[in-house]
């Protein structure tokens, strides 16, 4: 896919990342980052298709999700890898 | 280390994973208890084992375990995991004693099933024989969640029991049905890719990490590892989801008061006066109460006035008080005294008190929460949000705070944190007598103290996290709820972790302490004095005597500082001398343990380092002040 048709299904699906989202916005995750933090997200039952909820957005901009009852904070630079769109 | 290839060919031969003395010195049947962090597994494991346990650093590591014994079986509690694999120190211990169990207890929290159960499936698909116990059935209850026991059975096949482990209620039912622990119910997709590997590798559990990509167990049995960690992990997880959904049926929207507290202590408008509170209590309480009011009756009265008086007269009715033996005993640096008082009298009061409050902040879900709040500010520093607990724990005493390091994920954050630690954050004891000196030299003497310390701190976490290899990890942590910590179970774990410190720190305090009576009654610390003297008085502008300080400094960090009680040092002079302290080398102790922890050559480094450094940065601080009179 070149860099013009992403920007345009991105525009289309309003997909952005979880350090954009704001605080009470409930957002469905469209892509998680490779690597152990894939691993460690699945482990705590966030996969790519579920809801989650942002529920707090910290000044230094780290993000506290909640998917039913669990509450997960995820730094700055992770959240900016995590791709999501509006739900 | 055993070699796969001349193992017996039963498909259940175990290849022992490295050296594990710890685990191999009994015959008896091994129970552990596995579980996600914060479930309630120590409430357990005290339960079954009474309070005779034995608490040793993991070999090669520095993750404690716990062993009792109930009935004829070891018992073992491991640290808190999502998963077992290789992803930190924690999971290695975990996954070795996981290995060599033959009963698994699994807790899981029944508030967070869709979590906790990813681990549970997963040592079924090791075909680990498993006893589930659903833990916090009392919340489970309040928050109207409900969750059909028979199902979650017949899913897992294997036996589940209800349980509120704090209150007893549940524990003796899972004392009937420890054996009744079976092997459960594993994917069919996932069973035929298992039956391949266990050819080559001889035990299920080690053939489904190999699947996993662990690489430690891997190279153990010498085959390359598997990279279907993904797939197994999604399927696996759609599995438990799947269970879930047919299991569970929870319809409570109430918020409940514990969850907005923890929201709170998160915000930054909130979470910092509520931050600043719990500073403040534990200062009343290690700071205040234990360590000035209740040391300075047990270190002055018990520790120097009779425990010292009378073994110094006990002593020299044997040998003359003149001779270098007895100067080595019970001397000013004693054997039997100096060591005695400090340990006994001095650091087992402290640690005590400290290990209580550290117990309380961990019970209440508050330390991961205090790590999201600070996060972003940490980041410059090359640290993550975690780093937060072990400085602010530097505050009380620098030693504790080292050990704590280890719930750092890297050794990169590890180093950092430590050097940081050892270099720029004064200890309580320090701290006190800092403070008086400050108060007596005026306003601006005390600003250009913080200043200088404060930079130094963020020059050297800057500094390391520019050379240092590699990045910091960014933070990814679960929120545990928000619980009222049971005083049971603190009270337990205080008595535990306090009395294996003791045991680990006492043989270091009688060896200091006869190194130095040596150096003493051999003039050695004179010279040692007098060749430091030079720097003192043209490179810091300080007294001469004031060498004397940096020697005791060695020593105790608060015993430096006191040291320059007595001299009679103008603003400038007081400045230079505690900035100077403050960098300065760490009390014994914590050197002791920072080489524990981070092996001799980098703390040999930070130790010399800080040498440097504090002259060097009391030094630049003596002339500046000077050139431009500031004070």
């Amino acid at each position: 896919m070149s860099a013009k048709e992403m920007i345009q299904k991105s525009l289309r699906l309003r997909l952005f990342s979880l350090f954009d989202a704001k605080k009470g916005d409930t957002v469905k995750i469209v892509n998680l980052p490779v690597g152990l933090a894939r691993s460690q997200f699945i482990r705590f039952g966030i996969m790519e298709g579920d809801i989650v909820k942002c529920l707090e957005r910290l000044p230094g901009g780290t993000i506290l999700i909640q998917k039913s009852r669990q509450e997960i904070a995820i730094g700055l630079q992770l959240a900016k890898n995590i791709i999501v769109t509006k739900h | 280390m055993k070699n796969n290839s001349n193992a017996p060919t039963h498909l259940e031969h175990h290849v022992h994973i490295g050296e594990v003395p710890i685990l191999s010195d009994s015959a008896s049947p091994k129970i552990v208890l596995v579980g996600n962090p914060n479930v309630g597994k120590s409430v357990i494991f005290n339960y079954l084992s009474g309070i005779y346990v034995d608490v040793s650093n993991y070999p090669g590591t520095t993750v404690e375990v716990t062993k009792g014994k109930y009935l004829q079986y070891d018992v073992y509690d491991t640290p808190g995991i999502y998963g077992v694999s290789s992803f930190n120190d924690e999971e290695r211990v975990a996954r070795d004693i996981i290995l060599e169990g033959d009963v698994i207890i699994n807790i899981v929290d029944g508030v967070h099933m869709e979590r906790d159960l990813f681990l549970t499936q997963q040592l079924i698909d090791m075909g680990k024989r498993l006893l589930v116990v659903i833990n916090f059935w009392d919340e489970v209850n309040k928050h109207r969640i409900k969750i059909d026991i028979g199902k979650l059975e017949h899913f897992l096949g294997v036996p589940v029991i209800t349980a509120t482990a704090v209150k007893k209620e549940g524990l003796k039912t899972l004392e009937e049905k420890i054996q009744q622990a079976r092997q459960g119910k594993q994917n069919r997709q996932l069973h035929s890719k298992l039956h391949i590997m266990l050819t080559i590798v001889g035990s299920q559990s080690e053939a489904l990490l190999v699947l996993e990509g662990d690489e430690f167990i891997s190279k153990n049995h010498g085959v390359a590892p598997l990279n279907e960690r993904e797939s197994v992990y999604i399927d696996r997880r759609n599995r438990v989801n799947y269970i879930v959904n047919q299991i569970i049926e929870d319809d409570s929207t109430r918020k409940h008061i514990y969850s907005l507290i923890g929201r709170w202590t998160v915000r930054t408008i909130t979470g910092i006066p509520i931050l600043i509170g719990i500073l403040y209590l534990m200062f009343l309480f290690v700071g205040k109460l234990v360590a000035q009011d209740l040391v300075g009756f047990t270190e002055t009265y018990l520790g120097n006035e009779l425990w010292e008086v009378w073994i110094r007269s006990v002593v020299t009715g044997f040998i003359p008080a003149t001779s270098l033996v007895a100067k080595i005993l019970v001397g000013e640096f004693g054997v039997l005294t100096m060591s005695v008082t400090y340990l006994l009298f001095l650091l087992f009061p402290l640690v005590f008190a400290f290990y209580i409050a550290l117990s309380l902040l961990e019970d209440s879900g508050y330390l991961p929460r205090l790590a999201t709040m600070v996060d972003r500010s940490m980041i410059f520093i090359g640290l993550n949000g975690r780093a937060v607990i072990p400085l602010i724990l530097g505050f009380g005493c620098v030693s504790m705070a080292t050990i704590t390091t280890r719930l750092l994920s890297t050794e990169r954050e590890k180093t950092i944190a430590t050097t940081i630690l050892q270099f720029a954050i004064p200890c309580s004891a320090q701290l006190a007598v800092i403070t008086a000196l400050l108060v007596g030299a005026g306003f601006q003497a005390l600003l250009i103290y913080t200043a200088v310390i404060f930079s130094v701190l963020v020059t050297i976490g800057t500094v390391l996290n520019k050379t240092l290899k590699g990045e910091s990890s960014p933070l990814l942590i679960d929120l545990p709820p928000m619980r009222l910590p049971r005083i049971n179970n603190v009270f337990q774990k205080t008595v535990v972790r306090t009395f294996s410190f003791m045991k680990e720190a006492a043989p270091w305090f009688f060896l200091g302490a006869g190194v130095i009576g040596t150096l003493e009654v051999t003039g050695l610390l004179k010279i040692w004095q007098q060749a430091l003297a030079p720097l003192t008085v043209h490179w810091l502008k300080l007294p001469a005597d004031a060498s004397t300080a940096f020697v005791m400094g060695l020593v105790r960090r608060d015993f430096g500082a006191a040291g320059l009680y007595s001299l009679h040092l103008d603003p400038m002079q007081v400045v230079v001398a505690l900035v100077t302290i403050t960098l300065f080398v760490p009390c014994v102790t914590s050197m002791i343990i920072m080489y524990k922890e981070r092996g001799w050559k980098k703390a040999t480094l930070i130790w010399i380092g800080t040498w440097l450094n504090a002259f060097l940065i009391g030094g630049l601080v003596a002339h500046i002040i000077g050139i431009f009179k500031i004070l």
